[in-house]
Protein backbone atom coordinates (compact mmCIF):
# COMPACT_ATOMS: atom_id res chain seq x y z
CA UNK A 1 0.00 0.00 0.00
CA UNK A 2 1.16 3.18 -0.65
CA UNK A 3 1.71 5.84 1.96
CA UNK A 4 -0.88 7.97 0.99
CA UNK A 5 -3.52 5.37 0.99
CA UNK A 6 -2.51 3.49 3.98
CA UNK A 7 -3.07 7.42 5.65
CA UNK A 8 -6.68 7.34 4.02
CA UNK A 9 -7.54 4.21 5.44
CA UNK A 10 -6.45 5.30 9.13
CA UNK A 11 -8.17 8.36 8.75
CA UNK A 12 -11.76 6.39 7.10
CA UNK A 13 -11.52 3.63 9.74
CA UNK A 14 -10.99 6.49 12.92
CA UNK A 15 -13.76 8.52 11.72
CA UNK A 16 -15.65 5.10 11.42
CA UNK A 17 -14.94 4.55 14.64
CA UNK A 18 -15.21 7.45 16.31
CA UNK A 19 -19.02 8.09 14.62
CA UNK A 20 -19.61 4.74 15.88
CA UNK A 21 -18.76 5.31 19.46
CA UNK A 22 -20.68 8.38 19.19
CA UNK A 23 -23.93 7.43 17.85
CA UNK A 24 -24.11 4.43 20.23
CA UNK A 25 -23.03 6.60 23.71
CA UNK A 26 -27.35 7.83 23.85
CA UNK A 27 -28.03 4.08 24.03
CA UNK A 28 -26.06 3.58 27.03
CA UNK A 29 -26.83 6.38 28.78
CA UNK A 30 -30.20 4.69 28.46
CA UNK A 31 -29.73 1.70 30.16
CA UNK A 32 -26.89 2.69 32.48
CA UNK A 33 -29.60 5.65 33.64
CA UNK A 34 -32.50 3.36 33.71
CA UNK A 35 -30.56 1.01 36.11
CA UNK A 36 -29.28 3.91 38.16
CA UNK A 37 -30.72 5.21 41.53
CA UNK A 38 -32.47 9.16 41.40
CA UNK A 39 -28.99 9.80 43.42
CA UNK A 40 -26.16 8.49 41.40
CA UNK A 41 -27.84 10.06 38.23
CA UNK A 42 -27.60 14.15 40.17
CA UNK A 43 -24.37 12.89 41.67
CA UNK A 44 -21.45 15.04 40.31
CA UNK A 45 -18.66 12.87 39.04
CA UNK A 46 -19.67 10.30 36.43
CA UNK A 47 -20.07 6.52 37.05
CA UNK A 48 -19.50 4.41 34.32
CA UNK A 49 -21.96 1.84 35.40
CA UNK A 50 -24.58 1.77 38.08
CA UNK A 51 -22.57 -0.29 41.70
CA UNK A 52 -26.02 -1.93 41.80
CA UNK A 53 -27.93 -2.59 38.75
CA UNK A 54 -31.51 -2.04 39.71
CA UNK A 55 -33.28 -4.00 37.48
CA UNK A 56 -36.93 -3.25 39.53
CA UNK A 57 -37.15 0.39 38.01
CA UNK A 58 -38.18 -1.52 34.92
CA UNK A 59 -40.97 -3.11 37.23
CA UNK A 60 -41.88 0.33 38.83
CA UNK A 61 -42.52 2.47 35.74
CA UNK A 62 -45.51 -0.06 35.63
CA UNK A 63 -46.87 1.60 39.35
CA UNK A 64 -46.81 5.39 38.35
CA UNK A 65 -50.31 6.88 39.37
CA UNK A 66 -50.97 9.30 36.99
CA UNK A 67 -49.47 8.09 33.50
CA UNK A 68 -50.78 4.80 32.96
CA UNK A 69 -47.50 3.46 31.30
CA UNK A 70 -49.00 -0.06 30.55
CA UNK A 71 -51.76 0.54 29.36
CA UNK A 72 -50.02 3.32 26.79
CA UNK A 73 -47.62 0.57 25.55
CA UNK A 74 -51.03 -1.77 24.66
CA UNK A 75 -52.48 1.47 22.99
CA UNK A 76 -48.94 1.23 20.97
CA UNK A 77 -49.14 -2.01 20.15
CA UNK A 78 -52.84 -2.43 18.65
CA UNK A 79 -52.53 1.05 16.79
CA UNK A 80 -48.82 -0.16 15.27
CA UNK A 81 -50.63 -3.51 14.54
CA UNK A 82 -53.49 -2.17 13.01
CA UNK A 83 -52.15 0.85 11.04
CA UNK A 84 -49.71 -1.55 9.44
CA UNK A 85 -51.85 -4.14 8.14
CA UNK A 86 -54.79 -1.69 6.83
CA UNK A 87 -52.28 0.00 5.28
CA UNK A 88 -50.78 -3.01 3.87
CA UNK A 89 -54.31 -3.81 2.71
CA UNK A 90 -55.34 -1.19 1.73
CA UNK A 91 -52.16 0.50 -0.59
CA UNK A 92 -51.37 -3.04 -2.25
CA UNK A 93 -54.70 -3.35 -3.72
CA UNK A 94 -54.58 -0.17 -4.97
CA UNK A 95 -51.12 0.11 -5.88
CA UNK A 96 -51.65 -2.80 -7.57
CA UNK A 97 -54.87 -1.49 -9.30
CA UNK A 98 -52.96 1.81 -10.65
CA UNK A 99 -50.00 -0.45 -11.90
CA UNK A 100 -52.04 -2.97 -13.81
CA UNK A 101 -55.71 -2.64 -14.46
CA UNK A 102 -56.61 -0.56 -17.75
CA UNK A 103 -59.07 2.24 -16.92
CA UNK A 104 -59.02 5.44 -18.63
CA UNK A 105 -59.22 7.52 -15.24
CA UNK A 106 -56.21 5.67 -14.01
CA UNK A 107 -53.37 8.46 -14.66
CA UNK A 108 -55.81 11.05 -13.00
CA UNK A 109 -56.16 8.51 -9.66
CA UNK A 110 -52.43 8.37 -9.55
CA UNK A 111 -52.10 12.20 -10.26
CA UNK A 112 -54.97 12.67 -6.96
CA UNK A 113 -53.06 10.16 -4.68
CA UNK A 114 -48.93 11.33 -5.65
CA UNK A 115 -50.70 15.11 -5.63
CA UNK A 116 -51.05 13.87 -1.27
CA UNK A 117 -47.55 13.54 -1.11
CA UNK A 118 -46.19 17.25 -1.83
CA UNK A 119 -48.09 17.98 1.60
CA UNK A 120 -46.72 16.22 4.34
CA UNK A 121 -49.51 14.81 6.87
CA UNK A 122 -48.02 16.40 10.08
CA UNK A 123 -48.56 20.53 8.30
CA UNK A 124 -52.24 19.14 8.19
CA UNK A 125 -52.82 17.82 11.45
CA UNK A 126 -55.15 21.27 12.30
CA UNK A 127 -57.43 19.98 9.42
CA UNK A 128 -57.18 16.04 9.97
CA UNK A 129 -58.23 17.05 13.82
CA UNK A 130 -61.30 18.87 12.53
CA UNK A 131 -61.97 16.09 10.01
CA UNK A 132 -61.47 13.30 13.30
CA UNK A 133 -62.87 15.05 15.78
CA UNK A 134 -66.25 15.69 14.08
CA UNK A 135 -66.36 11.99 13.68
CA UNK A 136 -66.53 12.00 17.67
CA UNK A 137 -62.84 10.12 17.43
CA UNK A 138 -61.05 12.21 19.62
CA UNK A 139 -59.62 10.30 22.56
CA UNK A 140 -60.72 7.20 20.70
CA UNK A 141 -58.40 4.09 19.20
CA UNK A 142 -60.37 4.87 15.96
CA UNK A 143 -58.82 8.38 15.68
CA UNK A 144 -55.29 6.71 16.17
CA UNK A 145 -55.08 4.24 13.90
CA UNK A 146 -57.88 5.08 10.74
CA UNK A 147 -56.26 8.30 9.68
CA UNK A 148 -52.53 7.06 9.55
CA UNK A 149 -53.71 3.90 7.22
CA UNK A 150 -53.99 6.06 4.08
CA UNK A 151 -50.54 7.40 3.64
CA UNK A 152 -50.04 7.71 0.11
CA UNK A 153 -46.73 6.75 -0.12
CA UNK A 154 -47.15 3.14 0.67
CA UNK A 155 -50.07 3.26 -2.34
CA UNK A 156 -47.05 4.57 -4.33
CA UNK A 157 -44.62 2.41 -3.09
CA UNK A 158 -46.82 -0.80 -4.38
CA UNK A 159 -47.75 0.25 -7.60
CA UNK A 160 -43.92 0.83 -8.36
CA UNK A 161 -43.51 -2.85 -7.27
CA UNK A 162 -46.38 -4.07 -8.93
CA UNK A 163 -45.20 -2.37 -12.17
CA UNK A 164 -42.09 -4.74 -12.25
CA UNK A 165 -43.83 -7.69 -10.98
CA UNK A 166 -42.93 -10.22 -14.16
CA UNK A 167 -46.42 -11.04 -15.83
CA UNK A 168 -45.64 -14.27 -17.24
CA UNK A 169 -47.12 -14.85 -13.55
CA UNK A 170 -49.80 -13.25 -13.59
CA UNK A 171 -50.29 -14.70 -17.26
CA UNK A 172 -49.92 -18.27 -15.93
CA UNK A 173 -52.34 -17.54 -13.14
CA UNK A 174 -55.15 -16.44 -15.86
CA UNK A 175 -54.37 -19.60 -17.90
CA UNK A 176 -55.48 -21.55 -14.91
CA UNK A 177 -58.64 -19.63 -14.81
CA UNK A 178 -58.10 -17.01 -11.71
CA UNK A 179 -59.67 -13.57 -12.17
CA UNK A 180 -58.17 -10.62 -10.89
CA UNK A 181 -58.15 -10.75 -6.99
CA UNK A 182 -57.27 -14.24 -7.33
CA UNK A 183 -54.36 -13.60 -9.05
CA UNK A 184 -53.67 -10.58 -6.63
CA UNK A 185 -54.03 -12.83 -3.78
CA UNK A 186 -52.83 -16.42 -4.76
CA UNK A 187 -49.91 -14.98 -7.10
CA UNK A 188 -48.80 -11.14 -6.72
CA UNK A 189 -49.13 -11.46 -3.28
CA UNK A 190 -47.38 -14.32 -2.02
CA UNK A 191 -44.18 -13.46 -4.30
CA UNK A 192 -44.12 -10.17 -2.79
CA UNK A 193 -43.51 -11.44 0.33
CA UNK A 194 -40.27 -9.53 0.60
CA UNK A 195 -41.21 -5.99 -0.45
CA UNK A 196 -44.25 -6.86 2.13
CA UNK A 197 -42.30 -7.20 5.23
CA UNK A 198 -40.06 -4.54 4.20
CA UNK A 199 -43.13 -2.13 3.71
CA UNK A 200 -44.53 -3.56 6.78
CA UNK A 201 -41.59 -3.18 8.77
CA UNK A 202 -40.87 0.26 8.30
CA UNK A 203 -45.15 1.85 8.51
CA UNK A 204 -44.83 -0.49 11.73
CA UNK A 205 -41.89 1.74 12.92
CA UNK A 206 -42.99 5.20 11.77
CA UNK A 207 -46.42 4.18 13.53
CA UNK A 208 -44.61 3.07 16.81
CA UNK A 209 -42.72 6.26 17.05
CA UNK A 210 -45.49 8.72 15.46
CA UNK A 211 -45.66 11.78 17.82
CA UNK A 212 -47.48 14.83 16.74
CA UNK A 213 -50.64 13.44 15.62
CA UNK A 214 -51.03 11.19 18.78
CA UNK A 215 -50.22 14.39 21.21
CA UNK A 216 -53.17 15.95 19.23
CA UNK A 217 -55.51 12.93 19.53
CA UNK A 218 -55.55 11.34 22.37
CA UNK A 219 -56.70 13.50 25.05
CA UNK A 220 -57.17 11.60 27.51
CA UNK A 221 -54.50 9.91 29.34
CA UNK A 222 -56.27 6.22 29.24
CA UNK A 223 -55.45 6.81 25.15
CA UNK A 224 -52.09 8.03 25.03
CA UNK A 225 -49.51 5.73 23.12
CA UNK A 226 -46.44 5.42 24.56
CA UNK A 227 -44.83 8.51 23.01
CA UNK A 228 -47.51 10.75 24.14
CA UNK A 229 -46.86 8.65 27.57
CA UNK A 230 -43.33 9.32 27.84
CA UNK A 231 -43.49 13.00 26.86
CA UNK A 232 -45.77 13.40 29.60
CA UNK A 233 -43.59 12.17 31.82
CA UNK A 234 -40.75 14.16 30.70
CA UNK A 235 -42.12 17.72 30.36
CA UNK A 236 -43.64 17.42 34.17
CA UNK A 237 -42.64 18.80 36.97
CA UNK A 238 -39.53 17.08 39.04
CA UNK A 239 -39.76 13.86 36.19
CA UNK A 240 -37.95 10.82 38.21
CA UNK A 241 -35.83 10.59 35.88
CA UNK A 242 -34.12 6.77 36.50
CA UNK A 243 -37.77 5.52 36.60
CA UNK A 244 -38.07 7.43 32.85
CA UNK A 245 -35.16 6.20 31.32
CA UNK A 246 -36.15 2.45 32.32
CA UNK A 247 -39.12 3.44 30.39
CA UNK A 248 -38.16 4.62 27.52
CA UNK A 249 -35.64 1.18 27.65
CA UNK A 250 -39.15 -0.72 27.37
CA UNK A 251 -40.30 1.81 24.88
CA UNK A 252 -37.64 1.09 22.17
CA UNK A 253 -37.02 -2.48 23.20
CA UNK A 254 -39.64 -3.72 20.66
CA UNK A 255 -38.61 -2.04 17.52
CA UNK A 256 -34.80 -3.03 18.65
CA UNK A 257 -36.34 -6.28 18.62
CA UNK A 258 -37.79 -5.92 14.68
CA UNK A 259 -34.51 -3.99 13.91
CA UNK A 260 -32.39 -7.24 15.40
CA UNK A 261 -34.42 -9.51 13.05
CA UNK A 262 -35.94 -7.25 10.28
CA UNK A 263 -32.56 -5.58 9.57
CA UNK A 264 -32.87 -6.56 5.64
CA UNK A 265 -36.71 -5.58 5.31
CA UNK A 266 -35.81 -2.06 6.67
CA UNK A 267 -33.06 -0.44 5.05
CA UNK A 268 -35.11 -2.01 1.92
CA UNK A 269 -38.01 -0.08 3.29
CA UNK A 270 -35.78 2.88 3.81
CA UNK A 271 -34.25 3.17 0.74
CA UNK A 272 -37.14 2.65 -1.51
CA UNK A 273 -39.66 5.33 0.24
CA UNK A 274 -36.70 7.33 0.17
CA UNK A 275 -35.86 6.55 -3.61
CA UNK A 276 -39.95 7.54 -4.30
CA UNK A 277 -40.12 10.54 -2.26
CA UNK A 278 -37.30 11.56 -4.34
CA UNK A 279 -38.69 11.42 -7.73
CA UNK B 1 -64.01 -6.05 -21.14
CA UNK B 2 -63.91 -2.48 -20.52
CA UNK B 3 -66.73 -2.11 -18.06
CA UNK B 4 -64.91 -5.49 -16.00
CA UNK B 5 -61.97 -3.02 -16.25
CA UNK B 6 -63.84 -0.17 -14.61
CA UNK B 7 -65.19 -1.93 -11.98
CA UNK B 8 -61.79 -4.20 -11.09
CA UNK B 9 -60.34 -0.85 -10.88
CA UNK B 10 -62.16 0.90 -8.68
CA UNK B 11 -62.52 -2.55 -6.54
CA UNK B 12 -58.87 -2.38 -6.08
CA UNK B 13 -58.42 1.27 -5.65
CA UNK B 14 -61.54 2.57 -4.35
CA UNK B 15 -61.52 1.30 -0.73
CA UNK B 16 -58.43 3.52 -0.58
CA UNK B 17 -59.07 6.12 -2.35
CA UNK B 18 -62.11 7.06 -0.61
CA UNK B 19 -60.11 6.95 3.06
CA UNK B 20 -57.64 9.12 1.22
CA UNK B 21 -60.41 11.50 0.33
CA UNK B 22 -62.03 11.54 3.31
CA UNK B 23 -58.66 12.61 5.60
CA UNK B 24 -56.58 14.10 3.25
CA UNK B 25 -58.80 16.27 0.64
CA UNK B 26 -61.66 16.70 2.86
CA UNK B 27 -60.14 17.77 5.75
CA UNK B 28 -58.02 20.48 3.61
CA UNK B 29 -61.27 21.45 1.54
CA UNK B 30 -62.83 21.89 5.54
CA UNK B 31 -60.46 24.20 6.83
CA UNK B 32 -60.31 26.24 3.48
CA UNK B 33 -63.80 26.95 4.73
CA UNK B 34 -63.15 27.56 8.40
CA UNK B 35 -60.27 29.64 7.88
CA UNK B 36 -62.74 32.10 6.58
CA UNK B 37 -64.78 32.50 9.81
CA UNK B 38 -64.34 33.09 13.50
CA UNK B 39 -63.91 29.40 14.19
CA UNK B 40 -62.70 29.47 18.21
CA UNK B 41 -63.46 26.07 19.72
CA UNK B 42 -65.88 25.13 17.06
CA UNK B 43 -65.82 23.08 14.18
CA UNK B 44 -70.00 24.53 12.74
CA UNK B 45 -68.59 28.29 13.23
CA UNK B 46 -71.43 30.99 11.99
CA UNK B 47 -69.47 34.57 12.14
CA UNK B 48 -67.51 34.85 8.11
CA UNK B 49 -64.87 37.01 8.72
CA UNK B 50 -63.18 36.81 4.90
CA UNK B 51 -59.55 36.57 4.78
CA UNK B 52 -59.16 38.08 8.80
CA UNK B 53 -57.81 35.37 9.96
CA UNK B 54 -55.53 34.95 6.94
CA UNK B 55 -54.26 38.75 7.72
CA UNK B 56 -53.71 37.95 11.36
CA UNK B 57 -51.70 35.09 10.53
CA UNK B 58 -49.51 36.16 8.20
CA UNK B 59 -49.05 39.79 10.21
CA UNK B 60 -48.47 38.19 13.09
CA UNK B 61 -44.71 38.07 14.37
CA UNK B 62 -45.34 34.58 16.25
CA UNK B 63 -45.95 33.30 12.72
CA UNK B 64 -43.39 35.39 10.90
CA UNK B 65 -41.16 34.65 13.79
CA UNK B 66 -41.73 31.02 12.95
CA UNK B 67 -40.39 31.20 9.47
CA UNK B 68 -37.57 32.81 10.27
CA UNK B 69 -36.94 30.32 12.81
CA UNK B 70 -37.20 27.25 10.96
CA UNK B 71 -34.95 29.02 8.16
CA UNK B 72 -32.03 29.21 10.73
CA UNK B 73 -32.62 25.62 11.56
CA UNK B 74 -32.73 24.81 8.05
CA UNK B 75 -29.62 26.45 7.39
CA UNK B 76 -27.88 24.58 10.20
CA UNK B 77 -29.36 21.10 9.77
CA UNK B 78 -29.35 20.68 6.46
CA UNK B 79 -26.11 21.33 5.23
CA UNK B 80 -24.75 19.44 8.53
CA UNK B 81 -26.72 16.21 7.78
CA UNK B 82 -26.03 16.18 4.52
CA UNK B 83 -22.15 16.51 4.73
CA UNK B 84 -22.03 13.76 7.44
CA UNK B 85 -24.25 11.67 5.42
CA UNK B 86 -22.09 11.64 2.25
CA UNK B 87 -19.31 11.51 4.43
CA UNK B 88 -19.80 8.60 6.47
CA UNK B 89 -21.12 6.59 3.47
CA UNK B 90 -18.29 7.40 1.24
CA UNK B 91 -16.15 5.71 4.47
CA UNK B 92 -18.63 2.80 4.29
CA UNK B 93 -18.28 2.31 0.89
CA UNK B 94 -14.23 2.49 1.21
CA UNK B 95 -13.98 -0.24 3.77
CA UNK B 96 -14.88 -3.93 3.13
CA UNK B 97 -14.53 -5.37 6.89
CA UNK B 98 -17.36 -4.80 9.30
CA UNK B 99 -19.36 -2.57 6.90
CA UNK B 100 -22.63 -4.41 7.70
CA UNK B 101 -21.70 -3.97 10.98
CA UNK B 102 -20.97 0.44 11.18
CA UNK B 103 -24.28 0.53 8.90
CA UNK B 104 -26.33 -0.84 11.56
CA UNK B 105 -24.38 1.35 14.48
CA UNK B 106 -25.54 4.58 12.28
CA UNK B 107 -29.13 3.06 11.14
CA UNK B 108 -30.03 2.33 15.23
CA UNK B 109 -30.85 5.78 16.16
CA UNK B 110 -33.85 5.38 13.72
CA UNK B 111 -35.57 2.89 15.53
CA UNK B 112 -35.38 5.30 18.57
CA UNK B 113 -38.60 7.89 18.63
CA UNK B 114 -37.72 11.42 19.07
CA UNK B 115 -39.05 11.57 22.25
CA UNK B 116 -36.98 9.01 23.48
CA UNK B 117 -34.19 10.78 21.67
CA UNK B 118 -35.26 14.30 23.53
CA UNK B 119 -35.50 12.33 27.04
CA UNK B 120 -31.32 11.58 26.63
CA UNK B 121 -30.29 14.79 25.38
CA UNK B 122 -32.32 17.04 27.86
CA UNK B 123 -31.73 14.86 30.89
CA UNK B 124 -28.44 13.14 30.32
CA UNK B 125 -26.52 14.38 27.33
CA UNK B 126 -26.81 18.01 27.61
CA UNK B 127 -28.14 18.18 31.44
CA UNK B 128 -27.72 22.02 32.49
CA UNK B 129 -26.72 20.33 35.88
CA UNK B 130 -22.91 19.18 36.73
CA UNK B 131 -23.56 15.39 36.43
CA UNK B 132 -24.80 15.90 32.56
CA UNK B 133 -22.44 14.06 30.08
CA UNK B 134 -21.23 17.25 28.33
CA UNK B 135 -20.72 18.70 31.43
CA UNK B 136 -19.06 16.44 33.31
CA UNK B 137 -16.59 16.21 30.56
CA UNK B 138 -16.25 19.88 30.27
CA UNK B 139 -15.81 19.71 34.20
CA UNK B 140 -12.33 17.78 33.83
CA UNK B 141 -11.03 20.17 31.98
CA UNK B 142 -12.20 23.10 34.52
CA UNK B 143 -15.25 24.34 32.79
CA UNK B 144 -18.26 25.47 35.00
CA UNK B 145 -21.53 23.51 33.66
CA UNK B 146 -23.58 25.05 30.87
CA UNK B 147 -27.30 25.21 30.89
CA UNK B 148 -27.61 24.27 27.39
CA UNK B 149 -31.38 24.28 27.27
CA UNK B 150 -31.76 26.70 29.57
CA UNK B 151 -29.66 29.63 27.61
CA UNK B 152 -31.22 31.90 25.53
CA UNK B 153 -28.70 34.24 24.43
CA UNK B 154 -26.27 32.60 23.13
CA UNK B 155 -29.06 30.21 22.00
CA UNK B 156 -26.82 27.23 22.91
CA UNK B 157 -30.40 25.47 22.76
CA UNK B 158 -29.50 25.47 19.07
CA UNK B 159 -26.38 22.56 20.03
CA UNK B 160 -28.92 20.37 21.70
CA UNK B 161 -31.63 20.67 18.99
CA UNK B 162 -29.98 20.04 16.14
CA UNK B 163 -27.51 17.21 17.06
CA UNK B 164 -30.11 15.44 18.58
CA UNK B 165 -32.05 15.85 15.18
CA UNK B 166 -28.76 14.62 13.25
CA UNK B 167 -28.54 11.63 15.53
CA UNK B 168 -31.60 10.72 14.73
CA UNK B 169 -31.82 11.42 11.06
CA UNK B 170 -28.27 10.93 9.63
CA UNK B 171 -28.40 7.29 9.29
CA UNK B 172 -31.78 7.08 6.92
CA UNK B 173 -29.76 9.45 4.70
CA UNK B 174 -26.59 7.26 5.16
CA UNK B 175 -28.70 4.51 3.25
CA UNK B 176 -29.81 6.78 0.54
CA UNK B 177 -26.13 7.63 -0.50
CA UNK B 178 -24.67 4.06 0.03
CA UNK B 179 -27.64 2.73 -2.44
CA UNK B 180 -26.20 5.46 -4.77
CA UNK B 181 -23.02 4.89 -4.53
CA UNK B 182 -23.04 1.56 -5.27
CA UNK B 183 -25.42 2.10 -8.60
CA UNK B 184 -22.32 4.32 -9.82
CA UNK B 185 -21.01 1.83 -13.12
CA UNK B 186 -17.22 0.46 -12.26
CA UNK B 187 -16.27 1.61 -15.22
CA UNK B 188 -16.40 5.17 -14.80
CA UNK B 189 -13.21 4.86 -11.87
CA UNK B 190 -11.39 2.48 -14.59
CA UNK B 191 -11.99 4.96 -17.20
CA UNK B 192 -10.91 8.54 -14.69
CA UNK B 193 -8.21 5.89 -13.07
CA UNK B 194 -6.62 5.68 -16.82
CA UNK B 195 -7.13 9.39 -17.58
CA UNK B 196 -4.37 9.76 -14.52
CA UNK B 197 -7.33 11.15 -12.33
CA UNK B 198 -5.82 11.07 -8.70
CA UNK B 199 -7.85 8.67 -6.32
CA UNK B 200 -9.32 10.65 -3.65
CA UNK B 201 -10.71 14.41 -4.00
CA UNK B 202 -10.04 14.37 -8.42
CA UNK B 203 -12.36 10.81 -8.87
CA UNK B 204 -14.52 12.56 -6.11
CA UNK B 205 -15.19 15.60 -7.91
CA UNK B 206 -15.19 14.65 -11.68
CA UNK B 207 -17.11 10.73 -11.19
CA UNK B 208 -18.80 10.53 -7.88
CA UNK B 209 -20.47 13.84 -7.64
CA UNK B 210 -21.62 14.27 -10.45
CA UNK B 211 -23.37 10.83 -10.64
CA UNK B 212 -24.77 11.76 -7.09
CA UNK B 213 -26.84 14.51 -8.19
CA UNK B 214 -30.24 13.30 -8.23
CA UNK B 215 -29.97 11.81 -5.16
CA UNK B 216 -27.94 14.71 -3.55
CA UNK B 217 -30.72 17.08 -5.16
CA UNK B 218 -33.34 14.44 -3.59
CA UNK B 219 -31.74 14.31 -0.37
CA UNK B 220 -31.68 18.07 0.44
CA UNK B 221 -35.16 18.48 -0.61
CA UNK B 222 -35.72 15.38 1.73
CA UNK B 223 -33.68 17.46 4.55
CA UNK B 224 -35.60 20.78 3.56
CA UNK B 225 -38.94 19.75 3.91
CA UNK B 226 -38.23 17.30 7.11
CA UNK B 227 -37.02 20.86 8.84
CA UNK B 228 -39.77 22.59 7.87
CA UNK B 229 -41.71 19.65 9.38
CA UNK B 230 -39.53 19.82 13.06
CA UNK B 231 -41.99 19.57 16.39
CA UNK B 232 -41.21 16.63 18.39
CA UNK B 233 -37.80 17.24 19.49
CA UNK B 234 -38.78 21.67 20.31
CA UNK B 235 -41.46 20.13 22.07
CA UNK B 236 -39.75 17.76 24.22
CA UNK B 237 -36.33 19.34 24.68
CA UNK B 238 -37.96 22.99 25.20
CA UNK B 239 -41.20 22.57 26.35
CA UNK B 240 -41.66 21.48 30.07
CA UNK B 241 -44.30 22.16 33.39
CA UNK B 242 -44.03 25.72 32.93
CA UNK B 243 -44.87 25.63 29.19
CA UNK B 244 -43.05 26.44 25.74
CA UNK B 245 -40.61 29.50 25.91
CA UNK B 246 -41.57 31.92 23.49
CA UNK B 247 -38.66 31.71 20.95
CA UNK B 248 -37.30 28.66 19.07
CA UNK B 249 -41.07 28.21 17.44
CA UNK B 250 -40.39 26.59 14.36
CA UNK B 251 -43.84 27.10 12.17
CA UNK B 252 -45.38 23.22 13.34
CA UNK B 253 -44.96 24.59 17.04
CA UNK B 254 -46.53 27.54 16.44
CA UNK B 255 -49.27 26.04 14.89
CA UNK B 256 -49.88 23.61 17.98
CA UNK B 257 -49.68 26.40 20.08
CA UNK B 258 -52.35 28.29 17.83
CA UNK B 259 -54.83 25.79 17.06
CA UNK B 260 -54.75 23.55 20.80
CA UNK B 261 -52.59 25.65 22.49
CA UNK B 262 -53.69 25.87 25.85
CA UNK B 263 -56.11 29.63 25.35
CA UNK B 264 -58.69 27.35 23.99
CA UNK B 265 -59.08 26.25 20.43
CA UNK B 266 -59.10 28.61 17.15
CA UNK B 267 -59.61 26.59 14.75
CA UNK B 268 -60.38 29.30 11.91
CA UNK B 269 -56.79 30.61 12.58
CA UNK B 270 -55.11 27.44 13.56
CA UNK B 271 -56.83 26.29 9.44
CA UNK B 272 -55.41 29.98 8.00
CA UNK B 273 -51.85 29.06 9.47
CA UNK B 274 -52.11 24.93 8.22
CA UNK B 275 -53.15 26.47 4.91
CA UNK B 276 -50.12 28.79 4.20
CA UNK B 277 -47.83 26.39 5.73
CA UNK B 278 -49.21 23.24 3.11
CA UNK B 279 -49.16 25.90 0.52
CA UNK B 280 -45.66 26.98 0.76
CA UNK B 281 -44.16 23.11 1.30
CA UNK B 282 -46.01 22.60 -1.82
CA UNK B 283 -44.77 25.38 -3.50
CA UNK B 284 -41.76 24.54 -2.65
CA UNK B 285 -41.35 20.87 -3.64
CA UNK B 286 -42.77 22.12 -7.02
CA UNK B 287 -40.29 24.85 -7.86
CA UNK B 288 -37.41 22.00 -6.88
CA UNK B 289 -39.09 19.26 -9.36
CA UNK B 290 -40.04 21.68 -11.88
CA UNK B 291 -35.83 23.04 -11.52
CA UNK B 292 -34.64 19.27 -11.04
CA UNK B 293 -36.31 18.07 -14.54
CA UNK B 294 -34.95 21.23 -16.28
CA UNK B 295 -31.25 19.97 -14.84
CA UNK B 296 -31.93 17.14 -16.59
CA UNK B 297 -32.71 18.65 -19.68
CA UNK B 298 -36.07 16.84 -19.80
Amino acid sequence: MRPLARAGAVLRWSALLVAAALFLLPFYLLVRNGLATREELTSPGWTILPAHPRWENFAAVFDDEDVPFGRSLLNSAVVAVLQTAGSLLLSSAAGYGMARIPYRHSGKVFAAVVATLLVPASVTFVPTFVMVSSLGWVSDLRGLVVPGMFGALNAVLFRQHFLEFPRELEDAGRVDGLGRWGVFRRIVLPNSTGFLAAVAAITFVGSWNAFLWPLVIAQDSDSWTVQVALSGLLTAQNPQLNLLFAAAAIAIAPIVLLFAVLQRQLVRGATESGAVTAR
Amino acid sequence: MKRRDARDFWLFVGPFLAGLVLFGYVPIGWSAYLSLFDARNTVTPEVFVGLDNYTAVLTNPAFTGSLLTFTGFAAGIVPLTFAAALGLALALERVRVARAFFRSVFFLPFACSSVVAALIWKTSLFSGVRSGLVNSALGLVGVDPIAWLGTADPPLYWVVLVTARLWLQVGFYVLLFLAALQRIPRQLYEAAWLDGAQPGWQVFRHVTWPQLRTTSAAVALLLLISAFQAFDEFYNLLGDARGYPPYARPPLVYLYYTALGSGGQDLGRGSAGAIVLALLVAGAALVQSRVLKIGRGG
